[in-house]
């Protein structure tokens, strides 16, 4: 199977990659594949408690958390920066704890509860990290801001927020582009005092 | 990424049998899954072992033991580990993510794939992942690779902190499958490339790890891990150092020291051990211990920093630990 696979793939590759920014290529050759129907053994169900919902879906063994979560679920509040754990914009709360959607597959989850920025707010009413983030101005494009949020509600939990460096050094799977790291710091540290 | 059959494991025979019929095992998922998604790993059937008994840390007065499925969080934070091998916990917390800890496993962490940019690229050759394609890390951008351990077919580095602790402690792992159990030393369980770079540890076919022995010693509560890289934070080694001694009044009566980021395997350092043992310590005594640290090493064209920055790493690590109480 892998053999037979490996040829067309690779030459796919190479030529997307040659022709094109290196990004797009990558975008490009794993669209191609998701659109060639897996046998029916490659798909499972799965049930996941999200944001309090039980949520059923039928899904292809290759999809990961994240994408269950963005395209089969329709909840996109969850970002998708690099797809290889590096950015954290994937950040959610996996059975509690903080982890990265996007290097999980959604079939190994069956039964898990999950929370994702939608689940915070309380009606009108945002989470305090949600409302020190307005407050404190801690973004800027707002792309990494959902994962900066579920990241640093793990960070408050597991009580790693002493002092600022502390902050830093327990935030730093989260990338921030704009470069809003202070006051992301400032927003997490507020919050942790009052809670 | 391929498509694959996903069989969840419901114990620890139906686990072995489908890895015996060459099913890829799967915990943490996060350097499977991304390998895997560059297509480097085109595994046709995937386990899921969470599901098996190896989450336990158990201590006893002669040895630390924890299983394979431990979450690198859950062992980093043990109070135990953190007070009594304060080097396992210091190289997982300088591991990865906060994210990425609280998914990994310890089984996971020590099967780490090499972080070689030609390695994790399927349009480059590279005889880790096409036997007899070539290295073009050797002539190309080379920075980050390793200067110990390298042949003329691979020159990547193991990229797992935690395994350089291990090594420096003298761990044993276990490992399972349907024909029994056996147990070897870590030591011996990473293999360095020579002619056969794809051919990484000792691991046989449809083998679980299942769990780590660590033997308890005076040296073991005073250590600690330095690890130095191109940014504080998230990253990996450009060298590091487990440190572990014990020291009674002054005198040096056991070392452990093992270097990160500079060898193909996790670099015991047998020679700075035994420059060690003896003496009394002193910051004379940790310089001299720790010119040995290159000892053999071959810099590519990119990477000859790292034969001075070993040293200095190995040094800085053996006062700070040696000034330990």
């Amino acid at each position: 199977m892998t053999d037979h696979n490996a040829g067309p793939f690779t030459l796919n590759r190479r030529t997307f990659v040659g022709a094109s920014a290196a990004v797009g290529g990558i975008v490009a050759a794993e669209s191609l594949l998701s659109c060639s129907a897996p046998p029916a053994e490659a798909a499972t169900t799965v049930t996941l408690t999200i944001n309090g919902a039980e949520r059923t879906v039928e899904v292809d063994n290759r999809t990961s958390l994240l994408d269950l979560l963005r395209e089969r679920v329709k909840l996109p509040g969850t970002k998708k920066g690099c797809n290889q754990g590096a950015c954290g914009a994937c950040t959610v709360l996996l059975d509690g704890r903080r982890a990265n959607s996007c290097l999980t597959l959604a079939v190994m989850h069956d039964g898990a509860e999950l929370t994702t920025i939608e689940g915070l707010a309380d009606g009108d009413r945002l989470h305090p990290l949600q409302q020190a983030f307005i407050d404190q101005d801690a973004f800027q494009c707002g792309y990494c801001t959902p994962g900066q949020i579920m990241s640093g509600i793990g960070c408050i939990a597991e009580k790693h927020c002493g002092s600022r460096a502390e902050i830093r050094e327990w935030m730093s799977g989260n990338i921030c582009r704009c470069g809003a790291y202070t006051n992301i710091v400032t927003a997490v540290e507020q919050t942790a005092q009052q809670t | 990424m391929f498509p694959f059959t996903f069989t969840k494991a419901a114990d620890e025979p139906s686990a072995l049998a489908d890895g015996a019929n060459g099913g890829r095992y799967i915990a943490g998922g996060t350097t499977l899954i991304d390998l895997m998604r560059e297509t480097v790993e085109r595994p046709p059937t995937v386990i899921d072992i969470n599901a098996l008994p190896y989450r336990d840390i158990d201590i006893n007065p002669q040895r630390l033991r924890f299983g394979a499925l431990v979450r690198m969080t859950d062992l980093a934070t043990d109070p135990r580990v953190r007070t009594q091998f304060p080097v396992i916990s210091e190289a997982l917390e300088l591991s990865a993510s906060a994210q990425l800890r609280n998914m990994a496993t310890i089984g996971g962490n020590i099967m780490q794939r090499p972080r070689c940019l030609y390695f994790r690229d399927v349009t480059a050759a590279c005889n880790r992942r096409e036997p007899g394609s070539g290295c073009p890390a050797i002539g190309g951008e080379n920075r980050t690779h390793a200067v110990l351990g390298t042949s003329a077919e691979c020159v990547a580095t193991h990229p797992s902190d935690l395994s350089v602790a291990l090594v420096a402690l003298d761990a044993t792992v276990t490992l399972r499958s349907t024909r029994g159990d056996r147990s070897i030393p870590i030591s011996r369980f990473f293999r360095q490339p020579g002619q056969t770079p794809d051919q990484e540890h000792d691991l046989r076919p449809g083998e679980l790890i299942v769990a780590v022995d660590v033997p308890t010693g005076a040296h073991t509560s005073r250590s600690g891990y330095l690890k130095v890289r191109d940014r504080q934070s998230y990253e990996f080694a450009l060298t590091s150092a487990a440190v572990a001694m014990d020291i009674q009044g002054g005198l040096i009566r056991a070392a452990r020291v093992a270097v990160g980021g500079v060898g193909t395997v996790p670099w015991r350092l047998p020679e700075v051990e035994r420059t060690l043992v003896g003496r009394t310590a002193s910051d004379p005594v940790w310089t001299d211990a720790a010119a040995r640290a290159a000892d053999g090493a071959t810099p590519l064209s990119g990477n000859a920093f790292k034969v001075e920055l070993v040293k200095r790493t190995v040094a800085r690590q053996l006062a700070t630990v040696g000034a330990r109480v």
